[in-house]
């Protein structure tokens, strides 16, 4: 049966298997809808973290980015899990503790003040929209690839089934469709990695098949060490070495990590769980999840690189396989016989070579590189939906909570009841849902640019916020709101200045300290700390219930 | 009502999260990135040491140390709760 029977098969039972969840999760009340009713065990909401936190880009781009990075991968590997300790530890049990529903909710009782809840409300729209839109380009790009479905058709699919679980079931359907999408996601991103690695090493486990010898057909000897091999003699950087300034590769480590535990629709998963050790509980197990797919990312990215290498390089552009032109058609490999011999030539070097391939190749299509069979190439299209849709509707949630909860009944019609509060949040899911669809349609050309720095603007202002307001007692509403506004403001104009307004001068010589813009969060979370604490000094102390807050927050649960 | 061992609960809290973050700190950024040419030079298996805690090890070690602090604190919370209901019972 061919690839495209298998894609279908398997995106209609996945896409039936969410509605049946939306159906099943219908709720009725606020509480249910924000949080889940706080009764998400704490395994569930592991793997709905992780399916929340697995974007379209960790599923489709990571590997093939690590695979053109080499040994800098790192930065996405190390940054994108090491920010679970950080929730873990700083984050998480508190916040639960805290017990409301959003995260500007933290912020405007905290630090006692409207400025403060709607700086926060503001930057919590701006993360998560930025962050959307490249969802559901995403979700059009693996259905316009795998369906021959047109974009605009890929993106509607896509929007119409996250508004049905979304706007039925809430958090509380979410929550449960995510859990479904991890095992689909997980599942999809393992099988080709198995396959993959059994055939390139002997070894099942991609892990182990990293640091192992290739097979006789392969070559032989050391992956890593052919690879490095292969990739000198062909003008390539060497695979194990690091390209990036050490400093450079330090500060996105940092902002990266930062950035994760400061995203708001990571931080509300930790408030649908019955108590604060089921808070700390479900980080762990969120990091377990998420590590089954960090861990086996670079052996994919490693086996990808070799692989593909040994299939194109000096052979004759005729012999291709049938894959080769099947994303030649995408535009996702361009070939260019420059010397006019017939072969293809893949090097490092711009003035001869002939072959230009997209990172995102390295997954969406490294199944049918490896000669695997078909059900198993169907498998990506689901897992690449999965990863793109869940991650949506956890930041759909955070836009359609920021307004019904902090903007509309916290701030501005306090009056309103519970049932016009459910409404609203309805409606503004609904509204966020079309947004995002539009910009997933028609994709502002910085869109892809921008997601990565969504991090950067949360390492800069959520952070330092809410780690002060727990760990310093004496933190009062001027410090967070002027170090909010500090680390935000920074984080914005420098990404801004390098990526928008002059181009021309985005280079190490330009970037302060050789920091780019991708790891100055980590830079605008320090300079948020530094003004807050300044700020903090000359300015009169929180009042006494405040701190009493804060004493309350620190104690544990007595059940 | 604030209980008397709050100090005493949140001083162990702040040591065992300093302690943690320590290793962590160690393994990300100091084996990963700033020691990584240094730990290249040991080699284990096919890896070479320092590429192998960048892009693998200090995945594994952030797991442990998540897990070493739920395990903690939970004794942590268990020994707050019994000391504050002794308190409570030697006051009635």
């Amino acid at each position: 049966m061919s690839v495209q029977f298998w894609t279908f098969l398997f995106v209609i039972l996945t896409f039936g298997l969410y509605i049946g969840i939306a159906i099943w999760s219908r709720v009725r009340s606020t509480q249910d809808f924000y949080v889940a009713g706080k009764h998400v065990p704490p395994i569930a909401n592991g793997m709905a973290t992780a399916a929340d936190w697995m974007s379209a880009a960790s599923f489709i781009s990571m590997a093939g980015l690590i695979s053109f990075l080499g040994r800098d991968g790192a930065f996405y590997l190390m940054g994108w899990t090491g920010g679970y300790v950080l929730l873990a530890l700083l984050l998480a049990p508190y916040l639960r503790k805290f017990g409301k529903f959003t995260v500007p909710d933290f912020i405007g009782d905290r630090y006692y003040s409207q400025t403060a809840r709607l700086t926060a409300v503001f930057c919590a729209i701006v993360i998560s929209f930025v962050y959307v839109c490249g969802q559901m380009q995403g979700a059009g790009i693996v259905f316009s690839r795998f369906l021959e479905v047109d974009i605009v058709y890929g993106v509607m699919i896509g929007m119409a089934i996250v508004f049905f679980y979304a706007v039925l079931g809430g958090m509380k359907g979410i929550t449960y469709t995510q859990v479904a999408q991890y095992c689909v996601l997980i599942f999809a991103f393992m099988v080709p990695a198995i396959f993959i690695s059994i055939l390139m090493t002997g070894q099942a486990i991609p892990q182990i098949g990293f640091g192992s010898q290739l097979t006789e057909s392969f070559g032989g000897g050391y992956l890593l060490d052919r690879l490095d091999g292969l990739s000198e003699q062909l003008g390539f950087p060497t695979y194990t070495e690091g390209q990036r300034s050490t400093q450079d590769v330090f500060f996105i480590t940092a902002a990266l990590m930062i950035g994760t535990a400061g995203l708001p629709h990571v931080i509300i998963r930790f408030f649908t769980v019955p108590h604060v050790r089921d808070a700390r509980k479900s980080a762990g197990y969120a990091l377990i999840f998420i590590a089954i797919l960090y861990t086996t990312a670079p052996a994919v990215a490693a086996f990808a690189r070799a692989n593909l290498i040994n299939t194109v390089d000096n052979v004759e552009y005729s012999a291709m396989p049938e894959w080769f032109s099947k994303w030649e058609a995408t535009g996702l490999i361009t070939f260019d016989d420059r010397n006019a011999d017939g072969l293809i030539q893949y090097t490092g070097d711009a003035a001869t070579n002939e072959l230009e391939v997209n990172r995102d190749i390295m997954v969406l299509a490294n199944p049918e590189i490896a000669e695997l069979p078909n059900w198993v190439v169907a498998l990506v299209a689901a897992g690449g939906l999965a990863a793109a849709l869940s991650t949506a509707a956890g930041l759909l949630l955070v836009i359609s909570s920021a307004v019904s909860h902090d903007l509309l009944k916290r701030a501005y019609m306090p009056e309103i009841t519970e049932k016009e509060e459910l409404r609203f949040a309805r409606m503004s899911i609904f509204m966020a849902v079309l947004v995002a669809g539009y910009f997933g349609i028609n994709p502002p050309a910085y869109v892809a640019q921008v997601v990565a720095f969504a991090f950067g603007l949360a390492a800069a202002s959520f952070f330092p916020a809410i780690v002060m307001g727990i760990f310093n007692r004496r933190m009062n509403r001027h410090g967070a709101v002027a170090g909010m506004i500090a680390g935000f403001g920074f984080t914005a104009l420098y990404i801004i200045f390098f990526r928008f307004v002059n181009p021309a001068v985005d280079n190490a010589e330009n970037w302060l300290f050789g920091i780019s813009p991708e790891g100055i969060g980590s830079v605008g979370a320090l300079i948020n700390l530094l003004v807050a604490w300044t700020v903090c000094r000359f300015t009169p102390e929180p009042p006494a219930e405040i701190q009493e807050l804060v004493a309350d927050i620190r104690r544990p649960e007595i059940d | 009502m604030p209980g008397r061992n709050d100090d005493a609960y949140w001083k162990a809290n702040i040591r065992l999260v300093l302690s943690l973050l320590a290793v962590w700190f160690l393994v990300s950024f100091g084996a990963g990135i700033l020691l990584v040419e240094v730990l290249d030079n040991i080699r284990v298996g096919g890896f070479k040491l320092g590429f192998w805690m960048a892009q693998q090890g200090s995945i594994f070690v952030f797991i442990v140390l998540i897990f070493v602090y739920i395990n903690r604190m939970d004794t942590l919370d268990e020994r707050y709760r019994r000391s504050e209901s002794d308190r409570e019972d030697s006051t009635q």
